[in-house]
Formats: structure tokens, sequence, C-alpha cells
């Protein structure tokens, strides 16, 4: 176990919480055992192969299924035809944008296809290598269409137009043609003009950046299993399988009831496994076939097809007097949700200014459809952009007025009281205490070599709570079973069972926690928002209270006296008030050995939907060194300070912040989506989409500020997505410090951060 | 090479190959990489499978010494070789100080790149007992993991390197 380095105020002293603990389901990881989507297998399966648009943009005039069928081994083929439409959603729309029209035109193209890779048939054979030949026996008839892909030229007039029911939301009079443009969200506050008047000085700047896919190592995988009595069973890699059950019962128009989801071991996700893909083919051919079928993407598939997050084009403008106060602050950006609405707008319009008091401010965040797959979430979606664009400028203003960086942000942080320009009033928060232990880490003023720049970048994010149900068993010998619907992507059953082993008093070991299907629980929304910890622990401390306030009623009627004289503590039930020390304590293993004959089975559940999870705060430092010669670039030393609250298990925190940065490291540096001139994708595989490599970063230096979250009875805050929010900043600003000039175009792969260079020393001589 | 049992290009293909120790005899296609034959046809599924083209090392298995992808090697290049897998590492219900390691330093998140990178590690500290922090970067550069920033993995295999050295 690591020496996890903290600082913070939080206080308690607890046995397993805040403590390492050897997380649950590790044997079963390191040993090969653990079960992945890929590894499940049904007797008399059948492998699901998927036939897929060459094309960007492209009417289909027919599918000719004919040939495909007539093989032998195949057993089935569905497309639109056996998808059932949905009408398009209405208005308005919340934050995140739901519509079945989409979704069901997303998973098998219908009219026409809107991005290469693009499903258009699903093929069932004995297989896979059937399959995969059936699949190019599929003869499709297409118009080719004009196509777009940047988010900018998309939202103009005279573009492809992608959706020809698409008009631009709330614009008046109702626009008399369509756009792909969806909409565009944002808030504004005080006096925009009047702040950049009363500004020393004023800086504007654009910048721009490439979708980067979440980069899950595990393909999305699933075996669905349909009977004959209308019940459907599916095992899945997702990060929400009853969020799956949910979709997946009003795009088929199936009882949510004859669902049973399991959620398999997933193998990473990062807000790309949130939705569904491949599953409702898997079904219908499995109800077409009454047989179970399996269906494991290849990754040029997952690449091509699933979601990517946002690229974007983005406009900001910032004002601030020579003392370091922000007055002013405009933001535009651009974000290219893909083939059907969606991108991360609401988030992006919170992102920009949170960190900070600004009284005059603006934020536009359009939604763009183009030819490129739709965007799902990648880990805090939609702020890293924004987050760059203003970080980037903050810092400019504070070289400009010769002040320290950490210093002027720390004069307009935002604390307890403020209010966001999103509206979001903050309790207790961090910000401060982040920016001190940045100030005072030894990284932030340690000399820098030649040829190194140091970027300094602070994040902003709003975490979810909302509904999770947890359900816990006490067992006669004493032990606990713990059943959770959320997915464990990165550890959450440790701090699950941390917290349920704490609340009772007993050892860690006797707990042992599970995700189950969505037939034995109640409902749990997505493992998302970094909500898990915070909305499932919730549940999980609920369910344990529960089990305790019935063992102090089963230990009150053996002593025959009343609960209210009863008390928990340390994994006993003790007598108190007049009785305290009179009566002898029975430890839980004696109370559940009773229950059986007394009481009955003792367990605890709730169902909840947690609010006021609250605003978390991310800085990172970046050191990066350039090779003169080839403009290659190296991150030579890296630093995350977040506020996690509490840390529940330390090693895991430390662990979402290093893998948060490194991820940001590769958008700011390699990773990208490559099209050719037909919206075609050119980089469908791990050797183009380049991926930081263990021989890529450093040792990732990390330290956890705790700042206890009220609202949480440990203090917790979600700490999966604050790490990625600074992380792409941190870097592109060390990048253009060690050069001394600006870029503002993401990656910064070694040809830009070449051509930046010369184009430096030619304005020097 | 071909295996033993080749006879015309519909056949399947008989391979007895060494895995883990044991005798192993199948049965594959020509087209059938080592790694499908490991997950699909014995149901070894601890190799994982992430993207089949050989660029993120979750497959990686040992072949008569030597880490490969399993997923670039044919099921009929095996015939009379010696493969090493994750599910072999473990001995006698003790884990290998690898495995063992990876839970101390909390080394996996997902758990997904786990099997792969501890078989890359283990053939690569066999060839290097004691490497230094970038070579050991540099013996795991074919081995992705998405979710830890290779910092606690790297921390462990330096540790379980110390120990195996100690305990030789």
């Amino acid at each position: 176990m690591s020496d996890n380095q903290k600082s913070g105020v939080v206080g308690g002293n607890y046995r397993w919480v805040g403590n390492n603990t050897r997380r649950p389901d590790g044997v079963d990881k390191v040993t090969g055992r653990a079960r992945y989507g890929d590894d499940m297998v049904l007797p008399g399966m059948l492998h699901m192969r998927m036939l897929r648009s060459p094309h960007a943009h492209a009417r289909i005039l027919s599918i000719d299924t004919s040939d495909a069928e007539a093989m032998k081994g195949v057993k089935a083929v569905v497309t639109h035809k056996d998808v059932p439409d949905h009408p398009p959603a209405k208005p308005p729309f919340g934050p995140a944008v739901s519509d079945f029209h989409d979704l069901s035109r997303n998973i098998m193209a219908r009219e026409k296809v809107l991005y290469d890779g693009h499903a258009v048939a699903a093929v069932a054979a004995t297989t896979e290598s059937i399959a995969k030949r059936a699949v190019r026996k599929i003869k499709v008839e297409y118009e080719i269409l004009p196509h777009v892909l940047d988010p900018y030229e998309a939202a103009q007039a005279g573009a492809p137009i992608l959706h020809e029911h698409q008009f631009t939301l709330g614009l008046e009079p109702k626009p008399k043609e369509p756009s792909n443009l969806f909409r565009t969200l944002g808030g504004e506050q005080g006096n925009l003009e009047q702040g950049f008047e009363n500004s020393d000085l004023v800086i504007e700047r654009e910048f721009s950046s490439q979708p980067v896919h979440q980069g899950y190592i595990e393909p999305l995988a699933c075996v669905a299993s349909s009977s004959e009595d209308g019940a459907v069973e599916l095992w899945t890699s997702t990060q929400g399988h009853f969020v799956a059950r949910t979709l997946l019962s009003r795009l088929l128009n199936l009882d949510m009831s004859k669902f049973r989801v399991t959620a398999s071991e997933i193998g990473g996700g990062f807000g790309g496994k949130t939705t569904i893909y491949h599953e409702p083919a898997a079904i219908l051919l499995s109800m077409k076939t009454g047989r179970p079928v399996r269906s494991v993407m290849t990754r040029g598939e997952v690449l091509r097809a699933t979601g990517p997050t946002v690229g974007s084009v983005c406009r900001i403008k910032i004002g601030a007097k020579k003392d370091g106060t922000l007055v002013a602050a405009d933001a535009e950006i651009w974000y290219q949700a893909g083939a059907f609405k969606g991108g991360p707008v609401a988030r992006a319009t919170d992102s920009f200014f949170s960190p900070y008091k600004i009284p005059n401010a603006r934020t536009a965040c359009h939604d763009v459809c183009v030819n490129r797959p739709k965007a799902a979430a990648y880990r805090a979606p939609g702020a890293p952009m924004a987050t760059w664009a203003a970080e980037a400028v903050i810092n400019e203003l504070a070289t400009e007025f010769g002040l320290d960086p950490v210093e002027m942000r720390l004069k307009n942080a935002v604390k307890e009281g403020d209010t966001s320009l999103m509206g979001t009033k903050h309790g207790r928060i961090g910000c401060i205490e982040v920016l001190e232990a940045a100030k005072n880490h030894p990284h932030y003023n340690a000399p820098l070599k030649k040829n190194q720049g140091r970027g300094f970048a602070l994040g902003y994010w709003l975490h979810g709570g909302g509904l999770s149900s947890a359900s816990a068993n006490l067992l006669d010998d004493g032990t606990l079973t713990l059943a959770l619907g959320t997915p464990d992507i990165g550890g959450s059953r440790s701090s699950m069972r941390a917290m349920a082993a704490e609340e009772l008093g007993i050892d860690i070991e006797l707990v042992k926690p599970a995700v189950v299907d969505t037939a034995s629980l109640g409902y749990n929304h997505l493992t998302a928002g970094s909500r898990t910890t915070y909305a499932t622990g919730m549940a999980v401390v609920n369910a344990t209270r529960e089990i305790i306030e019935k063992l102090c009623s089963l230990a009150a009627f053996k002593w025959e006296i009343s609960v209210e004289e009863v008390r928990w503590d340390s994994g006993e039930a003790l007598p108190a008030d007049k009785y305290a020390g009179k009566l002898k304590p029975f430890s839980l293993k004696q109370l559940a050995k009773m229950a059986p004959g007394t009481v009955g089975p003792i367990a605890g559940h709730s169902e909840i939907n947690a609010k006021g999870a609250g605003a978390s705060f991310c800085a990172q430092i970046s050191d990066i060194e350039i090779d003169p010669e080839t403009g290659g670039t190296s991150p030579v030393r890296h630093t995350v300070i977040l506020d996690a609250g509490r840390a529940i298990s330390p090693d895991y925190v430390e662990g979402q912040m290093q893998g948060g940065a490194v991820q940001g490291i590769g958008w700011a540096l390699n990773e990208e989506y490559i099209y050719d001139d037909n919206g075609r994708l050119l980089n469908t595989g791990f050797l183009d989409y380049r991926m930081p490599v263990a021989s890529d970063v450093p040792m990732i230096d990390t330290l956890i500020v705790e700042v206890p979250n009220p609202k949480h009875p440990y203090g917790v805050r979600g700490v999966g997505e604050p790490p990625l929010v600074p992380a792409p900043a941190a870097v592109a600003i060390a990048v253009e410090n060690a050069i001394g000039r600006r870029m503002g175009d993401l990656p910064m792969s070694p040809p830009k951060v070449l051509a930046a260079m010369d184009a430096q020393k030619l304005a020097a001589e | 090479m071909l295996g033993r049992g080749h006879k015309n290009k519909m056949a399947k293909h008989s391979v007895t190959t060494t895995i883990n120790g044991d005798e192993t005899e199948f049965n594959c296609d020509t087209h059938n990489t080592l790694m499908d034959v490991l997950r699909s046809e014995l149901h070894m599924t601890g190799t994982k499978n992430g993207c089949g083209t050989g660029d993120c090392g979750a497959c990686t298995v040992i072949m008569n010494g030597r880490s490969v992808n399993s997923c670039l090697v044919l099921g009929v290049e095996v015939d009379g070789a010696e493969i090493e897998t994750v599910e072999g590492m473990a001995q006698g219900g003790t884990l290998h100080p690898l495995q063992q390691k990876f839970l101390d330093h909390a080394a996996l998140q997902c758990g997904i790149c786990t099997p792969g990178i501890i078989t890359q590690a283990k053939a690569f500290l066999e060839k290097n007992p004691d490497p230094t922090e970038t070579e050991l970067r540099f013996g795991l550069a074919g081995n992705l993991c998405r979710c830890t920033g290779y910092d606690k993995i790297i921390r462990a295999v330096l540790d379980a390197a110390a120990e195996m050295r100690a305990n030789k």
C-alpha cells in the first residue's frame, strides 16, 4: 500500500473508511477469473456480425439480404424493418436529450446512413466466420449525399443537412429551413459590454479540439437470449444495466419486467458504455431464431460507431483588472454532437467560468449535428475543452499583468454561498483549499530545464446524485452480503464494503459486495457523473443502518427492555441508559445466530434519489519537454491535486487522479479522429488511434485534499471525472509555454508543434 | 508451420501443445488465432481480447519463453509449443508475486488489461530481473491500460521484481 499524500480538514477516526483495503474483486481480476462481456458462453449460441455503412452520408435506396439469408449456417438477418419506429421527441428537452426516434436510427440506419460505420444490418450465424461472410453478401444501394464534419461549418446556412425534420430550437419566428444546429444553451449575467470597457486588459482567443474516444480496452460485448414466453435475458458490458433495460424496453416496445439484464465485469467505460449500441440487434436476432445471440464488436467498430466525445470550435474573451480581478468573460463553443443531437452543451456552459466569481459573463454552447458517430459521454463530458479555453486565457492575463497564476485565481475563487453562472448555489466547496495546496506543492515552483514548459490549470465539476438502490443481507454466521446495482468500474465495491463494515463495526472481510441483475434490486441510474460512491454509498449506509436498527430491536427483545435503551457500538448491541453496563452486550455474530429462531431473516434496503452531490475542484501542474528536432512532446512531471471530500479508499482515489491525468495527456498531445475527404475514418485501430503507453508518461504525483461534503455521511465527493477536467488544459498550456507561442488546436501533435516552433523562430528573426 | 493433422484446406487441424504444464489437444481452422483457440475452444478466458490486431496487449501469453500477442499467432503455430497463460500463474492457491503486488499496490481498476500486463511483466522480468523504471516502461509499452495512468502498475512490478530477486 502506498503512502497517500493528503491535506485537508477532514476529521473522524475510522477503522475502514479512509484506509486502503484490498479490493473484493481483485483476486478474480489478477487470475483471469473475472467474467467480462466477451467471456459469456451459452449453449446453442449464435454469433452476430453487423454490416456498417462505408459512407459518411447516404440515402438507403434498398437492402437485399436474400443471398446472406440463403447461406448455410445463417439463421437470421435484421435491418431497420425489424426495429420499431418512434416519432421524434418534442420539446422541452432537459440538459440530457432523450429521443427514441434518434436512438432507433442510431442502432440501425433507417432512411439514411449518417456516418462511416453506421449499422445497416445484422446477421446471426452458427459461427463467427459464417456471420462475417454473410455480412459481405448483403447488398445495399446507396445514393451518396454531401457530408459535413466540422461543427462550425455544419451550423452555417447551406451546409448539408442531416435531419430534414430538425429546426433549431428557441428561435423566434420558427425558422423555415432545417438546420444541423439543434439548440444553443448558455447563461448570462451582468453587463458584458460595460465589463469589457472596465477591464484593463481583454484577451480574445480561438480554440479547437478533435473528438477523442474513451478508449476502454474491452470492446462492447453482449449475449442476448430471448424465450418463447417473451422474456429477454441480456448479459452486457455496460455502465448501467437498469438504464439499458429502460432504453431497450422503450425502444423495442416490450414490458420492462420481461427483461433481466446482467452487467458483466466492465473493462473500462469512461462514459462510453452509458447507452446501447448492438444490444437491440442481438435481442431481435435472438427473438427471430429462438437461440442465444452473442455480439462482440471489433476495435474498428468501436472507434467508427460508438461515441467518442465531441470535437469543438471555441471563441473566448476575458477581461480583467491589473490586480487580477476578473471583470468580464464571454465564451461561445460549437460542439459536434455527431449524427444525432445531444452533445454535452449543458456541461460546457457550466464549465467555462464556474471556478471564479465574474460579475459580467456569458456562455453560448451550440449542439451541432455532423456526419460522425453520435457522441457519447466521456469522463466529465463537455468540460475539458471549455476549461482549456478559459484557463489558457486566464494564464495569459496573469502573465501580462506579471501575476502568479494561482494567486490570480485565488483572488477570484468561488466559495460557499456563491452562485455559479448556471445558478448552482455552492455549499461547502474546496476551490480555495485546492488552489492553496497547488501553490504550496513543491512541483509548482520547481526549476524547469531547457526546452521545458509548465502549465497550470484548475477544473470544476458539478457531480451527479440521483437514483440508487442497495440491499444488505445479514447471514446467520454474522457475515453480510451487499447487493448493488451500479456496475463497479473503478473499485466502488471496495468503498461500499468499507462503508458497510464501518457502520456495522465488523471486519471488512466479513462483507461481500456484488453487482446484481435488474430483477434483483430497485432501480439504479448509471455508474456515471461521479455519482456511485456518493449516491450508492448513501444507499449502502442506509441499508446497513436498517440492519443495525433490527439488531438493536432483537437485543431489546432478548433483554426485555425497550429499543430506545439499546445502542450500537463497534459491532455490538449495548444496553444503554439505566441498563448501561448491567447486561452483557450481544455481538453482531450472536444476534445473527439468534435471528432465524426469533425475528427471522435480517436485511436492510434503501432506494434513494440522492441530492446535493455538489461540486469539486481539481488542479493540475504539467511539465512538458519539447524535442526541438522533431516537435515531439514528453510529459516529464505531472501533479494532480483534487478535493475528494473524503477519500474512502485513498489508493483508488489516486488511481482515478492518475488515470484521468494520463487520458488528458493523450487528449492534448496525441489522440484524434482522422477522416479522409469522403468522411471515412482512417485511424480505426489502437496503432493509429494513439493512446498513451507506459513509456510515454512519468509517474503521476497526487495530492488528495479533503474538504468533506456535508451532504454525505462520510463526506464523499465524486472523484471519477474531475481529474480529466483540467488535464488537457494543463498539458496544452505547458506546450505553449515551452515554445513561447499560442497554438490553440488539440492535439498538439509533433507536426503542429514543429510548425509552431518554426513560426516562432521566423517571428524572432 | 502447420499442425500435424493438416490434410486439406477444409479440414480442422489437430494440434497438440502444452498449456500451463498440461498437454492439451485441440482442433482449429487454419485462420483461428491462438487467442480464438484459448478463449473459444478451451474456454480459457483469462486471456483477454482488446483489439485483435496486436495493438493493445490484453491477449499476451508466453510462448516458448517469449511473450506474444496471442491474437497474432495462429492456433496451428503452437503445435509442440509451451504456452503459459495467466491461469497458470497462481500455484496451489498462492498468488504469483506479480499478482499479489498488483493487489497490494492497487495497480488495477477495471482489470481487463491486468492478465496481459501481468503475463508480459513475468516474461520481461525473466529476461531483465532488475529493470530501471524506464526499462520497465518500455518493457510494458505494448500493453495498453486506460484506467490507471500506469503509475501503480510500474510500482507494483518493480516491487514484485525486488521480491522475486530476494527469493531467488
